[in-house]
C-alpha cells in the first residue's frame, strides 16, 4: 500500500520502474504534468481504461494493449498521436516484477509507435479491491489540415474496407482464460494502426469515417456508425476476413465472429470511388495486408446493419445484448 | 471449416431452393414445425426463408431449452445462489433468462451471488473440487442432448467422492412435448395452427435415435424428417417433407444420417437411465404440467440431488402481462403478434424467455428476422 501513498516508496516506484522505462525528456522533468508546445491546428484527444483478464496473452499484455488503443482511439480521427498519459491502479500485493513487465511493454509498444509516455499516476488500492492492474491512458494527437474524419459522416453509397481478419483478440483471450481449455495457434492483433492511418489520408483525405471495431467486435461498430451517420450498412459475408482458427473457435463455442474484440483493426468508410485505391495504400503496409472492401453504407431509415450471408440469404447484424453467451444445444 | 462448410454452400443451396420451388404445390401451404431452437437459428442466421417459396410456413416450436423453463425453477436457482449462497453453475444462455420480479440469474450475479457460466459439467465439478468449502450446484437444463454429461457428473461425484457437489436437475424429453403440441385442441380441434409435418430434432435425436418419433408419425399423421442443423440440412429436410406432404405419406425420415442413427446411442441411453427417472409430472413454460416429461435423480444418487439437499420447493410465478411467450412457444402466435415485441420486450431488456436466447423464436426474429423480404 505504501506503493500509493505518495510517500518515499512511491517516488522509489515512480523513478525506478516508469521513469526508467518511459524514459523520455518530459517525464524525466518530474513534474505533475508535461508541458510541451505543439504547432497550430486542430487536436485530437482520447482516454481509454484498460482493464483486461488474463493480463498477459498471446500477442500482447496489459501495458501493449493500453498504448495501443488508445493511440488508435486517437488516429482513427486520422490524427498523428503525439503523448500519452497513463494511470495506473494497482492491486495490493501485485508482483513488482509481473508490473515491471507490463511496463517494459507498454514502453516498447509507446517507443515502437513513436509516442512517449509523458505523465502518469499510480493508485493502489486494497488486496480484492481490484484485478491486479488497470490502467488508463490519454492520448493527443494533430489532425491534419483537411482532414476532417467522424462517425456521422457516412454517406449512401459508401465503400466499407476492413483492414484485416476479423475477431482474432476475442479468441486469444477467450482461449487464454482458465475455464476454457482449448489452444489455439492464434495470436492478439494488437497493434498501433496510426501509420497505416498516415497512409490512407494521404492517399484519400476525404476518408468520411474511421473507427476500431474492439469490443462487441464489426457488427457492433458497424451499427454505431449507422445509427450515428443515420444509414444503412449491407455487408458481404464472403467479403468479410475471417480466420479459419477464429472461425472454428468461435463455431466451437457458440459465438458469432462479427461480435469479437479487435485490438488492430479499423473499419473506413469512404467514397466509392476512392476505394479501390485505397485498398492497394491499405494492403501495401503491413497492418493492412488482408485488407477487404467488405460492404456499401444504403439508405434505410431503421440504421440497420443488414448482410448477404454467404449462404445466399440476408440477414440482420444487430446490436449485441450484454456478453455474447453461447447456446445450449 | 472441412465436415462444416460443406453443410453451407451457397450453390447447393441454390439447386435445393430450385428443387423445392418446382416441387411445392401452388394451391397449398406448407406449415412446417421445427422443433428445436436450433433450427429456428439457423433458418433466420442463414437467411433460408429468402430461399423459399412464400408458401412455405416455418412454425417454431418450443424446443428451446431455456424458453421452456418456467419462472418459478428461475426463481429457485437464484434463491439457491442468494439465500443459501452456493456457487451456481449453468450454461451461458440461462444467465439472461428472466424470473421473477424483474431478475435473473445475471442480476443476482451482480448484487453479490456467486453465478458462473459454465461450458460442460466438467467444468461444474472442477470448480466444486476447487472450492470444497463451499456448496456447488449444477442448474442442469436441457433435452436429451445435455442429459448424458449431467449424468456422468453425477456418477463421478459419487465415485470421487465430492460431497459438496450437487445438481438441481431440470431436464427434459422431447417425446412428450411434441405430443402435446399434437393433442392441444388448438391443433386438434380449433385449426388455431396447422402443422402438416415436422423437422424433427437433429442433436436430441443422436442421443434418442429416429425410433421415439414413430409414434407421431403415424398416430398423428404427420410426417417427420430428422434434420442436422446446418442450412443445407433444413433444405434438404423441408423438401423431403416437402415430398411427404405431396404423396400423401407420413413416415419417419433421416436426413441427418451422418449423426443419427435408428436406435440412437445406446450407451448414452443407458447412463441416463443408470442416474435419472422419469418425474410424474413437470411445468413446461406454455405449454403446461405435461405428464412424464421430465426427468429426476434417482434414489440411488439422492445425496446428488440439489432439490434434496436445499429442501427446494416449488414456487408458482406467473409471466409477465401481456407476455405471448406461452402462444409462440406451442406456434399459435408469432413474434410479431406480441405486443410486447420489439416496444418493451428486446434483447437488451428480455421481458419472456423468447427474447432471450438466439434459438428463441423472439429473439431470432429480431435478431435476423426484421429484414424485409424485397
Amino acid at each position: 500500500m505504501s506503493h500509493g501513498s505518495g510517500g518515499l516508496a512511491m517516488t522509489q516506484l515512480i523513478d525506478e520502474l516508469f521513469v526508467k522505462h518511459f524514459d523520455n525528456e518530459l517525464l524525466s522533468q518530474s513534474n505533475d504534468q508535461a508541458i510541451f508546445t505543439t504547432e497550430p491546428g486542430r487536436m485530437a484527444m482520447s482516454v481509454d481504461g484498460h482493464v483486461v483478464s488474463p493480463l498477459f496473452f498471446p500477442g500482447g499484455d496489459i501495458g501493449s494493449l493500453s498504448v495501443h488503443g488508445t493511440i488508435n482511439d486517437v488516429a482513427m480521427s486520422g490524427a498523428k498521436p503525439l503523448y500519452l498519459t497513463a494511470s495506473f491502479i494497482l492491486e495490493e500485493g501485485y508482483p513488482l516484477l509481473d508490473l515491471e513487465k507490463i511496463v517494459i511493454s507498454m514502453a516498447k509498444a509507446a517507443n515502437d509507435a513513436g509516442v512517449s509516455i509523458v505523465t502518469g499516476d499510480t493508485k493502489v488500492v486494497e488486496k480484492g479491491n481490484g484485478d491486479g492492474v488497470f490502467i488508463t491512458t490519454t492520448g493527443i494527437g494533430i489532425v491534419p489540415k483537411g482532414i476532417n474524419i467522424s462517425g456521422n459522416r457516412a454517406q449512401v453509397g459508401d465503400a466499407i474496407i476492413v483492414n484485416g481478419s476479423m475477431g482474432d483478440h476475442g479468441v486469444v483471450i477467450m482461449s487464454s482464460r482458465a475455464n476454457l481449455e482449448f489452444e489455439t495457434t492464434l495470436e492478439s492483433d494488437s497493434a498501433a494502426l496510426h501509420t497505416l492511418v498516415a497512409d490512407m489520408v494521404n492517399i484519400a483525405p476525404n476518408i468520411h469515417c474511421l473507427r476500431d471495431p474492439t469490443r462487441g467486435g464489426l457488427a457492433t461498430t458497424l451499427n454505431e456508425l449507422a445509427l450515428q451517420s443515420d444509414v444503412g450498412v449491407k455487408l458481404y459475408e464472403s467479403e468479410i476476413p475471417i480466420k479459419p482458427g477464429v472461425l472454428s473457435s468461435c463455431e466451437l463455442l457458440g459465438l458469432d465472429p462479427l461480435y469479437v474484440a479487435n485490438e488492430g483493426k479499423l473499419i473506413c468508410i469512404c467514397p466509392k470511388e476512392n476505394a479501390d485505391q485505397l485498398l492497394s495504400t491499405m494492403k501495401a503496409h503491413p497492418l493492412g495486408k488482408d485488407a477487404a472492401i467488405i460492404g456499401e453504407v444504403i439508405e434505410d431509415n431503421n440504421n440497420f446493419v443488414q448482410m448477404k450471408t454467404k449462404f445466399g440469404g440476408t440477414r440482420i447484424v444487430d446490436w449485441i445484448s450484454g456478453e455474447q453467451l453461447p447456446r445450449i444445444c | 471449416m472441412k465436415y462444416i462448410d460443406e453443410f453451407r454452400n451457397q450453390e447447393v443451396a441454390q439447386k435445393l431452393a430450385q428443387a423445392i420451388q418446382n416441387e411445392t404445390k401452388q394451391n397449398r401451404q406448407y406449415n412446417l414445425m421445427e422443433f428445436c431452437g436450433g433450427h429456428t437459428h439457423a433458418i433466420f442466421r442463414y437467411g433460408i426463408p429468402d430461399l423459399m417459396p412464400d408458401n412455405i410456413n416455418f412454425v417454431h416450436g418450443p424446443g428451446c431449452p431455456v424458453c421452456v423453463l418456467p419462472m418459478g425453477r428461475i426463481d429457485n436457482a437464484i434463491k439457491l445462489a442468494v439465500e443459501d449462497e452456493v456457487i451456481l453453475c449453468t450454461y451461458g444462455d440461462m444467465l439472461r433468462v428472466p424470473a421473477s420480479n424483474r431478475t435473473s440469474l445475471l442480476k443476482a450475479k451482480a448484487f453479490g451471488a456467486d453465478v458462473r457460466m459454465v461450458y460442460s459439467t466438467q467444468d461444474a465439478l472442477t470448480i466444486a473440487k476447487d472450492n470444497p468449502n463451499a456448496q456447488v450446484v449444477f442448474f442442469a437444463i436441457g433435452f436429451e442432448t445435455t442429459t448424458p454429461p449431467t449424468a456422468v457428473a453425477i456418477q463421478q461425484a459419487q465415485k470421487e467422492g465430492i460431497k459438496n457437489f450437487s445438481v438441481f436437475c431440470n431436464h427434459i424429453v422431447t417425446p412428450a412435448a411434441i405430443q402435446s403440441i399434437l393433442e392441444s385442441p388448438e391443433v386438434r380441434d380449433l385449426g388455431m395452427v396447422s402443422v402438416d409435418g415436422f423437422f424433427g430434432p437433429s442433436h436430441v435425436s443422436s442421443i434418442i435415435g429416429t425410433q421415439p418419433y414413430e409414434f407421431f408419425a403415424n398416430e398423428y399423421q404427420r410426417p417427420v424428417v430428422i434434420a442436422g442443423f446446418e442450412p443445407l440440412d433444413v433444405m434438404q429436410s423441408a423438401l423431403m417433407l416437402i415430398r411427404q406432404l405431396n404423396e400423401g405419406r407420413f413416415e419417419v425420415e433421416n436426413e441427418y444420417t451422418r449423426v443419427v442413427t435408428y436406435e440412437g446411442n445406446i450407451k448414452s441411453k443407458l447412463l441416463v437411465e443408470e442416474v435419472f427417472e422419469l418425474r410424474q409430472t413437470f411445468e413446461w413454460r406454455g405449454l403446461g404440467e405435461l405428464p412424464y416429461s421430465g426427468l429426476k435423480i434417482k434414489d440411488c444418487f439422492a445425496d446428488f440431488d440439489a432439490e434434496k439437499r436445499f429442501n427446494i420447493s416449488k414456487i408458482n410465478a406467473s409471466d409477465i402481462k401481456g407476455c405471448e411467450c406461452p402462444s409462440i412457444l406451442r406456434g399459435i402466435k408469432k413474434p410479431a403478434n406480441c405486443k410486447l415485441f420489439g416496444t418493451v420486450c428486446t434483447p437488451e431488456n428480455p421481458m419472456g424467455s423468447c427474447m432471450v436466447s438466439s434459438e428463441g423464436a423472439c429473439a431470432a426474429h429480431w435478431s435476423y428476422g426484421r429484414y424485409e423480404k424485397k
